[in-house]
């Protein structure tokens, strides 16, 4: 299993990036982790003629906070995202689902760009980005610019991105104090994608629901937001009644393909049973 | 086809310099150019763990590395461990423990093992299984591998307060 000759680059500035993703037009292709891309190169579902290293660029690394925002760069892997204090502290969604990526030695490898750039709906960091609020920052000819995470997945290895752009920061709102959070998720193995997940951020007021996010991984052709279900929760106490009620809801807009995880009906079910329990986790961390 | 490179990393220690097409891996390189046997390849897939190395102090799957991003970087493959005849703590204590029963796993597992354990020097069992997730092993049933990692971790953080 050997990829299709290419030529290989490694720049290391963001500008050298850009001019070599200009030059090569289509035949180009960024290389992050690799750990999506290599194994498509290698089945040869990818081949092609030039691979640009973003490795060497030491200004798309690092995770701090600029006032209200968290700023990771595209290229901070899973591990450094598990290991920052400042996530454990201020972002423990991230935190949480980055765990459940994949195995150790991929987590050394693969990047939260690269993760969201991919496209793939049965990529974990989708869904985080859509119930974090997230939103992206990508650089490109014409100069940067920042889309929300909202309507960034437009289909099956889709995006809003545009072939010549680089993503360069992810950006999330950091969650108010007391906010609950869960990632729940199905998986046959360690290591597996999702059979079905839910992502849930929620906000608490006088017991009642005050905000509430949840979002859905690998049960459409991109990550889904599931709004009818949190309409359904805003403004209301979120006991076990409404929360059976908006996991049907967010049942409804599962679209999922059968696949050795299962059939569709069973993915859109376990989508439901994991929207509870995530719903069900962060009720109990919301202060 | 592409033109070839040249490669220079550390492997064990020892300055190599290779010339490989840009689409040659990392468990490729070690194995038919550098006589690094020791990684295995298992699946080829991303899956099993067998070619683990130790790449820039982090543990990665030598069969998703390309050997042209080693430029400069520090490789360390099981045939590193052995000091002047001598095996690594990880060794003794899969030999000692029963770790292993074919093998195939085991350089993968144990070089895995090493970055766990200067990552986290005393890790429960639990630990031990969730940060050694990506290595698989068709034999043993990881009782005793994570045995093994337990009496590595003493013997070497003994060595450590000594
Ligand atoms: C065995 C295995 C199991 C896995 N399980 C999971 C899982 O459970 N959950 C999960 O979420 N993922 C999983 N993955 C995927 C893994 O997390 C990948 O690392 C990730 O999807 C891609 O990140 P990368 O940095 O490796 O990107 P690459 O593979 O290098 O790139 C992926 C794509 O994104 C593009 N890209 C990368 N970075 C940028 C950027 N900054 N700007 C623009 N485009 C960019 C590339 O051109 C490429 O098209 C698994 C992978 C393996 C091998
Ligand atoms: S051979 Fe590399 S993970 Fe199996
Ligand atoms: S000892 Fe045989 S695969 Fe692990």
């Amino acid at each position: 299993m050997i990829p299709r000759p290419f030529e290989y680059h490694a720049p290391q500035t963001l500008p050298d990036a850009l001019g070599l993703l200009r030059q090569f037009g289509d035949e180009a292709k960024l290389l992050a982790g690799g750990h999506s891309l290599l194994p498509m190169m290698k089945l040869r579902f990818a081949q092609p003629g030039h691979l640009i290293d973003l490795g060497g660029i030491a200004e798309l690394k690092g995770i701090r906070q600029d006032g209200n925002s968290l700023l990771i760069g595209a290229m901070t892997t899973e591990n450094e995202i598990i290991w920052s204090q400042l996530l454990q502290t201020k972002c423990p969604l991230l935190v949480e689902g980055a765990r459940q990526i994949s195995d150790p030695q991929v987590r050394y490898k693969g990047t939260i760009g690269g993760d969201i750039a991919h496209g793939d709906p049965g990529n974990d960091h989708p869904a985080l980005m859509l119930a974090l609020a997230a939103s992206f920052a990508l650089r490109g000819a014409g100069g940067e610019r920042v889309v929300p995470a909202d309507g960034f997945f437009i289909g099956t290895y889709e995006t809003a991105m545009k072939p010549d752009e680089i993503m360069t920061q992810v950006r999330i709102p950091v969650p108010a104090q007391g906010a609950g959070y869960c990632y729940a998720k199905l998986k046959r193995k360690t290591g597996d994608f999702a059979a079905a997940a839910a992502a849930v951020v929620l906000h608490l007021k006088g017991g009642r629901v005050q905000e509430v996010r949840i979002a859905l991984t690998n049960v459409g052709p991109t990550p889904l937001r599931a709004t009818e279900a949190e309409a359904l929760l805003r403004g209301n106490r979120p006991d076990d009644a409404i929360i059976l009620q908006a996991a049907r809801l967010a049942m409804s807009v599962c679209a999922p393909s059968a696949d050795q995880r299962g059939d569709a009906e069973y993915k859109t079910a376990m989508a439901g049973e994991m929207t509870i329990r995530a719903l069900t986790t962060a009720r109990q961390r919301a202060a | 086809m592409a033109k070839k490179q040249a490669v220079s990393f550390k492997l064990n220690g020892k300055d190599v310099d290779v010339v490989v097409e840009p689409r040659e891996l990392l468990i490729h390189t070690l194995r038919e150019k550098l006589q690094h046997t020791g990684p295995h390849i298992g699946c080829e897939t991303s899956h099993c763990g067998a070619c683990t190395v130790d790449l820039n102090a982090m543990s990665v799957k030598s069969c998703t590395v390309l050997t042209v991003q080693c430029e400069g970087a520090c490789v360390l493959t099981i045939e590193g461990f052995a000091q002047s005849g001598e095996l690594h703590a990880l060794q003794e204590s899969f030999h000692l423990d029963h770790a292993l029963q074919c093998g195939y796993c085991t350089p993968g597992m144990i070089t895995r093992a090493y970055r766990l354990l200067k990552e986290n020097p005393n890790p429960t069992e639990e630990e031990i299984r969730y940060w050694m997730a990506g290595n698989l092993c068709r034999c043993t049933g990881y009782q005793n591998i994570v045995k093994a990692v337990q009496s590595a971790a003493r013997k070497l953080s003994s060595a450590a307060a000594a």
